[in-house]
């Protein structure tokens, strides 16, 4: 007989607890419909009623929501121009984040540490006031159109727009970029990069045939970190956002918070889920098959 | 000529008549003039100089941070000398980066690439060179079966034990056909018994191949099987460069004679010289000691006479009066199996250390401590060292 293991079990207490449970009621909410009650919506589970409360309860349930998201334009536009959003972003991430994690990982041990540090440094300030700090940079009075118009420069209108949600996601998850992507290359041999020379490697296809290979897994891990949370962002689009961006995390706040809507936030969110755990599964078979061929 | 029953000594046999550096008009393959490499405050190397032959099977052998790596790097291109020239083919390999120069390294870490399957890693420096895909599989097929891997090349090589994994890394060297292997302790990481096959694995190959071998190793019983020349190194210098056998029996300094093997040296002062041997005063020999040596030394200069253990004679009863003997008693031994070292104490204080061949199961009169001996050696069995 397997031994009881309290070491074992709670992860699961834990999970059932803060995820599971949770996951529940709003995958519930998202069956329910919308009711001038409070909280507004229905049906309700009354258990003083027994089983026939608990049927009733369940013949309140239909997936009304979510033919009403299918065929609202709005929810659908959203949808589309979040993924849009994460995409993006993620390319670009992996553009500046790479090189960034590369350089840090080929310097020496000095310089390693101190841009290490430049890294994790700005999570000692909230991550509110970092993007308040970027309206103050990009709003139309602000450094970013002083130092242009200083320098004679034409300046530009960023804030509110598209483009200052792409600068707002990339600075916001850079680190979560960079600190996968370095941690898979300063674990490279640096053996294997002479032994690619050795047999007629110029640096560049040394980078291409060795290093970069094996630092998939890296890409991978950094391009998921980013892009799960990027797809419900809803900060950076609030606040960096014009009132034309289109996200689901702000689509979720306004039908919760503005229109009471609370099944169609929880459908949205549900989605949104479903669709994350794709690439997500996807991680996990490649995380699989690495540890299988180590 | 993949037959591994081939009788090694067959090689022995055809090493035997191979000596381009004895003669003048050889061009080297390889050549080091003046070579001098600083790292920091270290001088790594220092004025460097020797050949390396066509065909040749050479090591640079001795203790680590000798140099010895360095000088293998530089002809990688790993390393640029800071003086002094090293030269390929005739031709100067200054400023010739490591992926067009026609050499091939071994690494010691082997260096293997985690992400690629045993082919495509032996296969790496053949597509580099743009073959044909054709040409690639048949000739990583024929590497495969000279290393004796045939069947493993889909494997990752985590899958490969220590010993396979070596097998790789020297496969992934010699499938490009260089005009020179580098094998950087190939051996240092198996155990003592597959090191041993795989020394004359590597001399069958590198006769197979008829390609020039340079080894950097530590061990001194590895250079001396597997090498036709051995350069022994010491701080940066080469002390000696030989066959392996000159190196032994006659090696040039205390240096050599104590790195190469086990060695017992006698103080002592020229006596007299007749041009073909030496005598020698000695406090650890009251009879004087006698070797054969042609060099006029001066009277009454300081010399050292070194002998190797096996060289040496064991006696339990006196032997006559004769020069070359020594008298002392057991105060250790060891027991080999094939051999005997017996440590012996003179009179004068100092240990010898005497190997003797277990010829007989039987031993009439065992030796223990505290026992009085008597060593005795012929004046050819010892070389006169004058550093």
């Amino acid at each position: 007989m397997k031994r009881f293991s309290l070491t074992a079990v709670l992860p699961f207490v834990w999970l059932a607890a803060f995820f599971l449970f949770p996951f529940l009621l709003v995958a519930k909410l998202s069956l329910s419909e919308v009711a001038l009650a409070i909280p507004p919506y229905q049906p309700r589970l009354d258990l003083s009623q027994g089983l026939n409360g608990l049927s009733a309860f369940a013949q309140g349930l239909d997936l009304e929501t979510y033919a009403r998201l299918r065929t609202d334009h709005l929810y659908v536009a959203a949808y589309l121009s979040s993924l849009k959003f994460a995409v993006v972003s993620t390319v670009i991430l992996l553009l500046v984040g790479y090189p960034l994690a590369y350089g840090m990982a080929r310097s020496g041990a000095e310089t390693r540490r101190t841009l290490m540090m430049a890294v994790i440094l700005p999570f000692w300030t909230s991550f509110l006031i970092r993007v308040y700090a970027w309206i103050a940079i990009l709003k139309p009075e602000g450094l970013l159109n002083a130092a242009l118009s200083s320098l004679g420069l034409p300046t530009l209108s960023l804030l509110n727009t598209d483009a200052a949600v792409y600068i707002g996601l990339v600075y916001a998850y850079l680190p979560f970029m960079v600190l996968p992507l370095y941690a898979v290359l300063e674990r490279q041999d640096e053996s294997q990069l002479e032994a690619a020379a050795d047999l007629g490697c110029t640096p560049i296809q040394a980078f291409w045939r060795v290093t970069f290979p094996q630092s998939l897994p890296g890409v991978a891990a950094g391009a998921l970190l980013c892009f799960i949370p990027m797809v419900g962002e809803f900060v950076i689009p609030d606040l960096l956002g014009g009132s034309g961006t289109l996200m689901l995390g702000k689509v979720i706040w306004t039908e919760f918070f503005a229109n009471r809507d609370w099944p169609a936030a929880s459908a949205v969110a549900i989605v949104m889920l479903a669709t994350l755990i794709i690439p997500t599964l996807l991680y996990q078979r490649q995380q699989a098959r690495m540890v299988d061929g180590r | 000529m993949n037959d591994p029953a081939r009788p090694r000594l067959n090689i022995g046999a055809i090493r035997e008549s191979f000596a381009p550096w004895a003669d003048p008009n050889a061009a080297p393959l390889v050549r080091f003039e003046g070579v001098y490499k600083q790292f920091g405050d270290e001088t790594a190397v220092k004025g460097v100089s020797f050949d390396i032959y066509e065909g040749e099977f050479f090591a640079l052998l001795g203790p680590s941070g000798c140099g010895k790596t360095t000088l293998m790097r530089m002809l990688a291109g790993f390393e640029a000398p800071d003086a002094g020239r090293v030269s390929l083919g005739g031709q100067d390999l200054a400023g010739q980066p490591p992926h067009r120069r026609p050499v091939n390294m071994m690494f010691q870490s082997y260096a293997l690439f985690p992400h690629l399957s045993v082919e495509q890693n032996i296969g790496f420096g053949l597509s580099q060179q743009g073959l044909p895909r054709a040409e690639i599989r048949a000739r990583v097929e024929e590497t495969l079966a000279l290393v004796k891997l045939e069947g493993l090349g889909r494997r990752r090589p985590h899958q490969l034990s220590g010993g396979q994994r070596q097998r790789v890394a020297l496969a992934r060297a010699i499938a490009p056909r260089p005009k020179m292997l580098l094998l950087d302790e190939p051996l240092a990481a198996l155990d003592k018994k597959l090191r041993e096959e795989t020394q004359f694995e590597l001399m069958r190959l590198q006769q197979t191949l008829g390609m020039t071998f340079l080894i950097v190793t530590h061990d001194q019983e590895e250079a001396m099987v597997v090498a036709d020349r051995i350069a022994v190194m010491s701080a940066g210098e080469i002390a000696q460069i030989g066959r392996p056998a000159e190196i032994y029996e006659t090696p040039n300094s205390r240096y050599v004679a104590d790195f190469i093997g086990d060695v017992n040296l006698f103080e002592g002062r020229v006596t007299g010289a007749d041009g073909t041997k030496v005598r020698l005063g000695s406090n650890d020999c009251p009879a004087g000691l006698e070797a054969l040596e042609d060099d006029h030394l001066a009277m009454g200069s300081p010399v050292w006479l070194a002998v190797r253990p096996e060289k040496l004679k064991l006696h339990l009863d006196p032997p006559g009066e004769t020069a070359n003997r020594l008298s002392g008693k057991v105060v250790d031994y060891g027991y080999l199996g094939d051999w005997t070292t017996y440590v012996v104490e003179l009179a004068s204080g100092r240990t010898v250390r005497a190997a003797v061949a277990n010829v007989s199961r039987l031993v009439e009169r065992p030796i223990g401590y505290g026992d009085p001996v008597w060593l005795t050696f012929a004046p050819d069995g010892a070389v006169v060292l004058t550093r």
